[in-house]
């Protein structure tokens, strides 16, 4: 039997956990099969159009501006998550109160439901004439078909990745450290501040990165409550779905590929982020 | 210093501290000491008010504190799981209670850290100021949380089982550390325990604590060798208990006479060293009570199936009613 060599001496660490090379490898293949193969057949397919066609097509004005659409209100979604949700995880986190399980379950619910079931039923609620919308439009507020109705539809949809990416950690942080801070004189404002919240702010940003990755792709809710007006209320899956209509593949996966390397380098440098706090915190 | 009237508490059905009476003077170190579950970390707690008692006063320094909040006390506090602030510096976990400061107690920057520093410097953790809590050693971090609660000039200091978490040998150094520290910074100090060595070996004296009662105040070597009641002789120290005429006799496995005309008799049944003495464990004969006798070790060791007779030297009487009938007998 021959050593180890160099190369994979340095990889592969001695450990007392079996089966790094055996579970490493089919990690590999996993996500291969799973998400690099499919991934890499739609930049095969866009590059099937040569470059002035792929720039022609994947930056077109109409392209900018769905993608401004998708990432601005996914973004902002994402915040409004951010808020609520901690508000949500805190209060189930914390506090005990009768039908606790219901809430909770209430919370995974956008999860299960259809998108397209939530699309139509939140266009219901704020078009001009619906539950809500109708309050709203004496005040001059549109929602239905504007942005502010796409963002609420991906807000629904967003919510549960925030609170559950919240909930252990903050269930984790434990009362000591609050009693600790309220011993050196620290007010509940500054307690919160200054200890609960960078604490916890690794997951919250976890959160609001799922959150904000399911709203960029998100389809089946938006579709209803935006209106779909090039230019104005298109989102970029939207506009993918219309060229395909039209059997322009390659120009779908122009404006795909496009999407793509975007989400993923803000996924990147969310996970860069959330490594050196990591690594700060010694953990 | 410190002075506690009649506290109660009552946590739903389970009544927690029954009716408590403590004076402390200003200086001292105080040890409260109790198995778990007898209401010693929730009278500490209630002092530093991070709980608060049903009825009952707490006087801290001349000020009736009763329903003081606990960011109102200027007292510092100590965990067992040490609870510091894991994404701060050890230097900034230090002066958080600097920072938090406002109106006319605000200090600059500079001048926090310079106390941070010093306090460094105290708890000999001088350098690691720019670590992270996670990059530290249990006994470090239970020193930087010390640090941080002395940050503050609190009136006085509170330590919920400080060591508990540590293991034996780390205990040891921080415990003797510990003693050190109080006698140079002569701040008021108590502490929770449930283990009867570090009470004796660290306080001026110990309250002996049992299902939300105080057994016994008093200085380690008096509630060692003359425990008021079967609950602290049986729980400070070890003690062996025999029939005796109307109640128990106590005695420690060294307070014995090994003689041919011993009133007792033990059939040895195990023996091993025990530090500087052997242990012999046995069963009276008559009784068939357990007994644990301590015997020189430069003499032969006992061997098993042997009878040692032997009578206490020293012993405490108690009756059905847990009173003591007879203190220091024969």
């Amino acid at each position: 039997m021959s050593g180890p060599t160099l190369a994979s001496r340095r990889w592969r660490q001695p450990s007392v956990l079996p089966g790094f090379g055996l579970s490493f490898g089919f990690t590999l293949a996993w996500l291969t099969l799973i998400v690099l193969i499919p991934l890499a057949t739609i930049f095969l397919k866009a590059a099937g159009l040569g470059w002035s066609e792929f720039v022609a097509v994947g930056f077109s004005p109409r392209a900018m501006a769905a993608y401004r659409l998708s990432f601005g209100t996914a973004a902002m979604a994402g915040l409004v998550n951010a808020v609520f949700g901690l508000i949500v995880a805190w209060v189930l986190v914390r506090y005990e109160f009768p039908g606790k399980q219901v809430v909770s379950a209430l919370v995974d619910l956008p999860f299960a439901l259809p998108t397209a079931v939530a699309g139509i039923a939140l266009t219901a609620l704020y078009t001009p004439g619906g539950w809500i919308g109708q309050f709203l439009e004496p005040l001059g507020i549109k929602v239905a078909f504007t942005w502010v109705g796409i963002t609420i539809a991906l807000v629904f949809i967003g919510l549960p990745f925030v609170v559950r990416s919240v909930e252990p950690v903050l269930a984790d942080l434990g009362r000591e450290v609050e009693e600790a801070a309220a011993t050196l004189g620290a007010t509940r404002g500054q307690t919160f501040t200054r200890v609960i919240f960078p604490a916890i702010g690794p997951a919250l940003l976890t959160g609001f990165a799922l959150a904000f990755a399911r709203g960029v792709g998100e389809y089946g809710s938006v579709i209803f409550i935006s209106g779909n007006m090039p230019g104005r209320t298109e989102i970029a899956p939207l506009l993918i779905v219309t060229q395909l209509e039209q059997y322009a593949y390659a120009g779908a996966t122009a404006i795909a590929v496009v999407m793509m390397l975007a989400s993923f380098a803000v996924l990147l440098l969310i996970n860069l982020i959330q490594a050196a706090s990591r690594r700060r915190m010694g953990a | 210093m410190i002075h506690l009237r009649g506290i109660t508490k009552q946590f739903g059905d389970y009544p927690a501290l029954h009716g408590i009476d403590l004076d402390v003077a200003p200086g001292e170190f105080i040890a409260l000491l109790g198995p778990s579950g007898s209401g010693k970390t929730t009278l500490l707690r209630i002092i530093a008010g991070l709980e608060f008692q049903d009825s009952g006063t707490v006087q801290l320094a001349g000020e009736d504190v009763s329903s003081l909040p606990v960011a109102a006390r200027n007292v510092g506090f100590v965990f067992q799981h040490y609870a510091l602030f894991r994404h701060m510096t050890v230097a900034d976990n230090v002066a958080f209670g600097l920072s938090v400061r406002r109106g006319k107690h605000r200090m600059a920057k500079a001048a926090r850290q310079a106390r941070a520093e010093e306090l460094l410097r105290l708890v000999q953790l001088e350098g690691l100021g720019t670590r992270y809590p996670g990059q530290l050693s249990g006994g470090q971090r239970q020193r930087v949380a010390l640090a941080r609660a002395l940050a503050i000039e609190p009136r006085l200091l509170l330590l919920d089982e400080p060591f508990g978490a540590l293991d034996a040998k780390v205990r040891k150094d921080l415990r003797r550390w510990l003693r050190d520290l109080h006698k140079q910074v002569g701040l008021t100090s108590i502490f929770v325990t449930h283990d009867q060595e570090e009470a004796l070996e660290l306080a001026d004296r110990v309250v002996v604590m049992n299902q939300g009662r105080i057994e016994q105040i008093g200085a380690p070597d008096a509630v060692y060798m003359d425990p008021e009641t079967p609950f602290v002789s049986h729980f400070v120290g070890e003690t062996n208990r025999i029939p005796g005429p109307g109640g128990e006799i106590h005695f420690r496995p060294h307070e014995i006479i090994v003689s041919p005309d011993g009133t007792e008799a033990v059939l040895v049944d195990n023996v091993f060293r025990k530090g500087a003495v052997w242990r012999a464990e046995g069963l009276l004969e008559g009784s068939g009570q357990f007994v644990e006798l301590d015997l020189p070790s430069n003499q032969a060791a006992p061997r098993l199936g042997e009878t040692i007779r032997f009578h206490p030297h020293r012993a405490r009487m108690f009756n059905a009613d847990g009173d003591q009938t007879q203190g220091e007998t024969r």
